[in-house]
């Protein structure tokens, strides 16, 4: 088991070194450091958690309006890497051809484009996290 | 490195087949289902479903990156592949250990020999198996030469060929320039590779093949043979175990000569070694090894007592096989029917539908695997395969009767099924005596 000594020291080696990101994993037990308080669920493409059998409770839309869908089953990705801007946040217009997001399939990254004229008013699905055929991304209201 | 939890990457009976096995060795297990599959049995059965693609194969169970990808994002540690699909995609095979998971099957090395129909030939003639008398041909001429030597009937076959694609039977020397120009034209269309090789046709065949097993550990063990001679257009109807009027040194030397090509070609986990054997003369030949688990593994399962599935579980996880080849004993004789949703009076035209009643019976030594239940569909994307119902006595005439009696007191209504086809095989004159060969239902069943 790491102690709290053993913690600041590791936190020691991150600012000595260049590194942005740490994550470790053990046994029951695991740390994540970001570097310049970065948010923790980071957008953009990075090793899926392990998930539960139970999958994460289905983020059914709330929110009335066309939806975009998977079109394939991968890892959902809002942004083009970790640190980058997401591809649309809430509120944001997109075209048919706006891309509003990666799906990653064995490191290979698909763009989903829209397909529809509108406005983002719900986000479904969590970063970097397993989506279904078919499963919710986001709600558009419809121009 | 036991393995925690399973991504099962199949349908329909197996994938039913797969959770029951997983649940009996404590494993979790997810699900890849298409969108036809999403409330289908296994999928109500398994402790989580992913959807991973539209009802058509191709966009769905037939998807490498796909299942890894779904695989991986579940936290499962193996996928198990079922038969058909992608259960002998050497690519599947090699993605998964890429990506550090177990494939619940041989190595890919092994399966794309396997799929070299001329390669595994080759392996088999040098571990001592006999293969039917063929080469691969250079052209026309080098046929009319082949014929020559070996006679009338032969057989063309496409090299990079498989499962009954590409095949011509030439009866004389007249037909052997037209057949031989036809078939290198479809095999060049089909596969991409016009090579073609010949073989000595046995007109009067049947078609029995070894249950082999091996593990991490260099043990490789038979659990004896299964005779599926009942086919049509090289789809099995009825198995059966052990094969019927064999001599004994014949069964020998067909469990035998499996075993030593499972151990030449460093085999591993389960498989099948498939023989031709003359009927009339009771030679045999080697004709091709099966890399995954058979859709008539229950036979074998009944007469051995052993667990099929999870065996292939454990072994993929590394763990020894659960038995020694002395511990495998034989009791009784089991024989499988495979129900399925077609019309037989109708060209066996393909019959999904609801199904507005579905029973199936409870009887001492019955076995039924089936993913179907009342108000379950059919569904038009897959295989027509709605049941299998396995019959064990304690001789083949008690499994006979037992089974005939099953097929009766089954209730199915909604479609088209081949019911009565499989009784009236199972009540002939001809399977009472084993005298049915790979050509036989065509022939004689559907004539009469």
């Amino acid at each position: 088991m790491l102690g709290d000594e053993d913690v600041r020291e590791i936190l020691r080696l991150i600012d000595d070194s260049p590194l942005d990101e740490l994550r470790i994993e053990t046994d029951g037990f695991s740390l994540h450091v970001l570097r310049g308080g970065a948010a923790a669920s980071e957008p953009g493409p990075q090793r899926p958690a392990p998930a539960a059998v139970d999958p994460p409770a289905a983020a059914a839309p709330t929110r009335e309006g066309t939806l975009i869908e998977a079109p394939m089953l991968g890892t959902f990705y809002r942004a083009e890497a970790p640190g980058a801007t997401p591809f649309v946040e809430l509120g944001a217009r997109v075209e048919p051809d706006t891309i509003v997001c990666l799906i990653e399939v064995m490191k290979m990254m698909n763009s989903v484009p829209a397909r529809v004229s509108g406005t983002i008013v719900e986000i479904c699905a969590e970063n970097a996290m397993l989506v279904e055929y078919g499963e919710p991304l986001f709600v558009v209201e419809p121009d | 490195m036991g393995l925690a939890r399973v991504f099962i990457a199949n349908r329909g009976e197996i994938a039913v087949r797969v959770v029951a096995a997983c649940r009996a060795g404590g494993l979790e297990c997810v699900l890849g289902a298409s969108e036809a599959d999403l409330d289908g049995l296994a999928a109500r059965q398994a402790d989580r479903v992913v959807c991973i693609g539209p009802p058509p194969a191709a966009e769905s169970y037939l998807r490498v990156e796909t299942i890894v990808a779904a695989a991986l994002g579940t936290g499962c540690d193996a996928i198990h592949p079922g038969y058909g699909f992608l259960s002998e995609s050497p690519r599947l095979a090699a993605a998964a250990r890429e990506h550090g998971l177990v494939f619940v099957g041989p190595p890919a090395e092994a399966i794309e020999l396997a799929g070299d129909k001329l390669a595994a030939r080759g392996a088999a003639a040098a571990a001592g198996l006999p293969v039917v008398e063929g080469r691969e041909l250079a052209d026309a001429g080098d046929a009319r030469r082949f014929a020559n030597e070996h006679g009338y009937p032969l057989m063309l076959k496409a090299a990079a060929g498989g499962g009954g694609r590409g095949i011509k039977i030439v009866h004389e020397a007249g037909e052997l320039d037209a057949a031989y120009a036809l078939a290198a034209a479809e095999a060049q269309a089909a596969f991409g590779d016009g090579r073609l090789y010949a073989e000595r046709f046995v007109a009067a065949a049947r078609h029995v093949e070894v249950q082999i097993a091996a593990d991490e550990h260099g043990a490789v063990v038979h659990l004896g043979e299964r005779d599926c001679s009942v086919q049509r257009r090289y789809q099995k109807l009825i198995e059966e175990a052990p094969a019927p009027s064999l001599a004994e040194h014949t069964r020998d030397a067909l469990r035998a000569g499996a075993v030593a090509l499972a151990q030449a070609i460093g085999y591993r986990n389960l498989g099948t070694v498939e023989f031709v054997l003359d009927a009339a003369g009771g030679e045999f030949f080697f004709l091709e090894v099966n890399c995954r688990i058979q859709v008539e593994h229950p036979v074998t399962e009944a007469v051995t007592g052993r667990d099929l599935v999870l065996e292939q579980l454990r072994v993929a996880g590394g763990a020894p096989l659960s038995f020694t080849q002395q511990e495998v004993g034989f009791d009784g004789h089991a024989i499988e029917a495979r129900l399925t949703a077609e019309d037989v009076s109708n060209s066996f035209m393909p019959s999904p539908g609801r199904l507005t009643r579905f029973a199936a019976p409870e009887m001492a030594g019955l076995r039924v695997d089936t993913h179907c239940y009342e108000g379950a569909v059919i569904t038009p994307y897959y295989d027509s395969l709605m049941a299998k119902l396995i019959a064990h006595g304690s001789d083949r005439e008690a499994a006979t009767a037992l089974l005939l009696e099953a097929l009766e007191a089954l209730e199915v209504e909604g479609v088209h099924t081949n019911r009565s086809l499989l009784a009236g095989v199972l009540a002939h004159e001809d399977f009472a005596q084993a005298r049915v060969t790979t050509r036989w239902l065509e022939q004689e069943a559907i004539a009469a």
